[in-house]
């Protein structure tokens, strides 16, 4: 036993040491470092079907858990060298990235028109174009076609307000046996994003201003009657398909991409519509991923011309199959595409052309801070709705919390709330 | 009449043992069932359609639909991330044995200061969480040269093996009496050839459930694997990092895929790992 | 003098290869928890401590350690024991029992959340029975006696076969002669494990116990998996603070408040089941 493991041992070092050998050497492939995708089989599209039009091996690896790939960049960073070429994330996972970011103003995107809002935010508040936007998607509505028998008298699916989902979830709950509104709470789950772009939005006109006014006061005492009638499962969703397509719920809010795969395994038994509206309008927000190239990139022309592939009509068609997120340049779609696209591509365009639409921004500024922004909608909801904490005192304290990020961030306000000079303030 | 008596008593003593035989042998079915099922349930959702996985009530027999495990096997690259999984489990395991199992022995046989500060700063490796160790570990095999190698994440898995290797050999070489070391030396052996001749084959089985954690240890490991290897990917990082987000037939797909070589080696070595038996009873 | 050096000898190794690979890593990372800007501080164990979550977390992991290390002992004790009764076929039952051990936590989560999941195999069975009209949400946040109860299955279930691999490993060691003189003077089986497998096995239980609480103060993935945020750990929390709050020094607070139960449990054990140390040489 002794001397195999002996033998072992020095086998096992001979290899490790020719793995060291060769690791360094040739790095021919660009590395592409995502948080997006990450589901296999959306990685899987993309290396096939997205990436392999580009002039250059790329090796796209993609991550949903945030801890590696944020230790990963930092590593590089730290170190002073690296092996990613090109990054793909969220705009809030840009935010703290921001001062190790290539500035992109000076790409060359040939004809290609992109979405000049998004541009805008892509520059994070500084001069320099910090990341390019890469790919949108935003938060809608689906439902089971079996619900839609139990819709109030008088609701119409496109424009439904708070008050009407609300009688729907009971009735749903009373009638069937058993709640049938779900939820995204879980630690995998996307709740934040309700709160701060559409629950906000639609009773206060606002997300940070008006955090504990009465009218978030009111905004809160809603959610928590829909609260009765949700599924008590909902601390544990995380993408909504899945309860979805095994009918544990029937309507369901979410990202357009954690739906997607009910809308395709089942066109014909779930239908996609606007998120809800409040007396302040239909509050939404978008989703925006982009791409940016940290300082350590090994080449950065090459890691630059990636960039610009991404952003190309086909390429982006191409990531719309692949990952069920929208361009963000002008772009045809082909009438071939997927049910979720055909069904959510609906839903976004009724919801943005309401009459009563009231979008959001994404926040810019918060730097480092972001994950705490986010951290006080996410506890306002475990206080308030899940361990049934007052209203006004929660509303109170995490106010107190909301103003210090504000204030230690130094970020400006953003839609729907008025620009601010300074820091955004909370009233 | 005590002829009878003493006929019964048999009877009875023979019936008490029956019983307790069957009593025995359904005990063991039932632990058996018990860490078998959720096996079973695993593999009766790998092994089916997406839409028999979402069903309800769920079957209790699989559709055996190869699809989804289909899916995983024609990754490209699969096999190279099988062989570096295997790779580092493999250095993990001669690493941690080679270092932890000479400190197991000395903490067994010697009195000496920091003895248990020795003791404690190897469970330490255990008893802080990895995934801050990461950033320092990353930014150090980054400047060394150890990022994206075998050997690299090999080592990081040490540290974590560590811990069971030193405390199980340890805890081996303690229940061995010194006295049959004492009586290899008064025949004329060396202190090592006494170890290699006397010590080592009783201890075998400790090397063994050793080896076992490390390997295991190594081959589940994700975050790690996940910041420091890059184009030599481990199967953990490769294919299953991500599986949690993925949908629920491919979830199980995913996890069989990763349980399937693990219990193989288990299986391999399990000779060894119950080798003792033999000597014990001698 | 070689008595004196050598077990030093023999350590050298493993401290060398932990200092590098563990110990400098660890003496940056416990740094940033108690500092900020370079200057000493407290801050944020204050600001760990002070979060509402905390004392929740903190007690929630304790709870889950207490109820599930005890269980797994009492019942690899248990199995050991039948394993040296057992005749032939003892290899396939043990191999059997061990194979949790090559299950990661990650794999045993998924498989426990669809056992206990609102349309998993556990309300499929109840409803076939029909012993329930409708599924019942075990997992609900409302439940939170069955999602404790789902937890503690899920891990006793996982990570019992390492106690039981060590205790297997250590009662092979104990030396057959002394049952067998043990029923000669008619010592009842019960009496026989008191007596005999206990002490002797002090070191195997020891190693074990001590392992197995330190792996159960890091308990995570499981957890996540069946009881999602409706039952923060320490573990989950360290995980949070470091990569969704960014805040890589309150990370690092919890992170020693981990490793510092850990140690004081570890103390506890080799206090409590000192090893009696065989004659010196």
């Amino acid at each position: 036993m002794r001397k195999t493991t002996t033998t072992t041992l020095a086998a096992a070092l001979l290899a490790g040491g020719a793995f060291a050998a060769t690791g360094g050497s040739a790095q021919a492939d660009i590395l592409f470092w995502s948080t997006q995708a990450a589901p296999v089989e959306e990685t899987q599209a993309m290396r096939g079907q997205v990436l392999s039009g580009f002039e250059e091996a790329v090796d796209y690896q993609a991550t949903d858990d945030r801890g590696p790939w944020l230790t990963r960049i930092e590593a590089e960073l730290q170190a002073g060298s690296g092996t990613i070429g090109l990054l793909g994330a969220l705009h809030g996972e840009f935010v703290s990235l921001s001062d190790d970011l290539v500035d992109l103003s000076d790409i060359e995107l040939g004809d290609v028109t992109v979405n000049a809002t998004f541009q805008q935010l892509g520059m994070l508040g500084t001069g320099e174009q910090k990341y390019l936007p890469w790919m949108q998607a935003t938060y809608i509505m689906a439902a089971n076609r079996q619900a839609l028998d139990y819709l109030p008298e008088g609701a119409d699916i496109n424009a439904l307000t708070y008050d009407e989902l609300i009688e729907w979830a009971r009735v749903l709950a009373e009638e069937t046996g058993g709640p049938k509104f779900g939820f995204p709470a879980g630690p995998q789950g996307l709740k934040h994003r309700f709160f701060q772009g559409y629950l906000y939005p639609s009773y206060t006109d606002s997300a940070v201003t008006e955090f504990r006014s009465p009218e978030a006061e009111e905004a809160w005492n809603k959610f928590k009657e829909l609260w009765q009638y949700t599924s008590p499962s909902s601390t544990s969703y995380g993408f909504m398909q899945e309860p979805l397509l095994t009918e544990e719920v029937w309507v369901a809010w979410d990202h357009t991409a954690r739906l997607a795969d009910a809308f395709n395994q089942r066109p014909d038994d779930f239908v996609a519509f606007p998120a809800p509206a409040g007396p302040t309008g239909r509050g939404f927000m978008p989703v925006i991923a982009g791409v940016a190239i940290p300082r350590t990139a090994p080449d950065t022309e090459a890691a630059k011309a990636l960039a610009a592939y991404m952003l190309k009509p086909e390429t982006q068609v191409a990531t719309l199959r692949a990952t069920n997120f929208f361009p963000v340049v002008e772009v045809d779609l082909p009438d071939d595409m997927p049910a979720s696209v055909r069904l959510s591509g609906q839903a976004i365009a009724r919801m943005a052309n309401a009459d009563d639409a009231n979008p959001s921004l994404l926040p810019v500024g918060l730097g480092e801070y972001n994950g705490k922004f986010n951290q006080v909608f996410v506890d306002a909801f475990e206080r308030i709705v899940l361990a049934g904490q007052d209203v006004r005192q929660v509303l109170d304290e995490q106010g107190e919390t909301l103003r210090s990020v504000m204030q230690d961030s130094g970020a400006p306000c953003w839609a729907p709330d008025e620009p601010s000079e300074g820091a955004c303030p909370v009233e | 009449m005590t002829a009878v008596t003493a006929r019964e008593t048999a009877v009875t003593s023979a019936d008490i043992r029956k019983r307790g035989r069957l009593v025995f042998v359904a005990t063991i079915i039932i632990l058996c069932a018990w860490v078998l099922a959720p096996i079973y349930l695993l593999a009766i959702n790998a092994l089916s359609s997406p839409e028999q996985v979402n069903a309800f009530p769920k079957s209790f027999v699989p559709g055996f639909e190869t699809d989804s495990i289909a899916f995983f096997m024609g990754f490209a690259g699969v096999a190279r991330a099988l062989f570096n999984s295997v790779l580092v489990a493999g250095i993990t395991m001669a690493l941690s044995i080679g270092l932890g199992a000479p400190a197991g022995y000395a903490l067994s046989r010697f009195d000496f200061r920091g003895k248990d500060a020795f003791r404690i700063m190897v469970l330490m490796t255990r008893a802080f969480p990895l995934p801050l160790l990461a950033l320092p570990l990353a930014v150090m095999f980054i400047r060394t040269g150890l990022d994206d190698t075998a050997l690299g994440l090999a080592l990081v898995h040490t540290t974590l093996a560590l811990p069971f290797a030193v405390l199980i050999t340890f805890s081996l070489f303690a229940g061995i009496p010194v006295e049959l070391e004492e009586a290899a030396w008064t025949l004329g052996c060396t202190r090592l050839q006494a170890f290699y001749k006397v010590v080592l084959p009783l201890v075998l089985p400790g090397i063994a459930a050793s080896a076992v954690f490390a390997f295991v240890i190594s081959w589940n490991e994700v975050f790690a694997a996940a910041v420091l290897t890059i184009e030599n990917r481990t199967l953990t990082a490769f294919l299953l990092q991500n599986i949690n987000v993925s949908p629920m037939h491919l979830k199980f797909a995913g996890g069989a895929v990763l349980v399937v070589p693990a219990l193989i080696f288990i299986f391999a070595v399990r000779k060894y790992l119950f080798a003792m038996w033999g000597i014990a009873n001698r | 003098m070689q008595q004196r050096t050598l077990p030093y000898l023999l350590l050298l190794p493993a401290t060398l290869f932990l200092c590098v690979f563990f110990i400098y890593p660890f003496l940056l990372v416990a740094w940033q928890a108690v500092s900020q800007d370079g200057a000493l501080t407290l801050d944020h164990f204050r600001t760990m401590a002070g979060h509402w979550k905390f004392p929740t977390a903190f007690w929630n992991t304790m709870l889950l350690a207490l109820a599930v290390v005890p269980v797994q002992l009492a019942l690899a004790l248990f199995m050991a024991t039948l394993v040296t009764r057992m005749g032939k076929g003892r290899d396939v039952i043990l191999y059997i029992w061990t194979i949790p051990l090559g299950i990661s936590d990650l794999a045993a989560g998924i498989i426990w959340l669809a056992i206990f999941e609102q349309t998993g195999f556990l309300n499929s069975m109840l409803s076939g029975l029909g012993v329930v009209e409708q599924p019942v949400a075990w997992l609900g946040y409302q439940n939170k006696g069955t999602i404790f109860l789902a937890v503690v299955l899920a891990e006793i279930w996982r990570a019992t076969a390492i106690v039981l691999v060590i205790l297997v490993a250590g009662m092979g060691l104990i030396p057959k002669e002394y049952y067998e003189a043990a029923e000669v003077f008619g010592a009842s089986p019960w009496k026989r494990f008191t007596r005999i497998t206990l002490p002797l096995l002090r070191p195997s239980i020891q190693t074990a116990l001590i392992l197995r609480t330190i792996l159960a103060f890091e308990v995570f993935a499981v957890v996540i998996a069946l009881a999602g945020t409706n039952f923060p750990v320490l573990m989950g929390e360290t995980y949070h603070w470091q990569f969704n709050l960014q805040d890589r020094h309150v990370a690092a607070a919890y992170a020693l408040v981990i490793l510092a139960i850990s140690i004081a449990f570890t103390l506890v054990f080799l206090r409590t089941l000192r090893v009696p140390r065989e004659a010196q040489p």
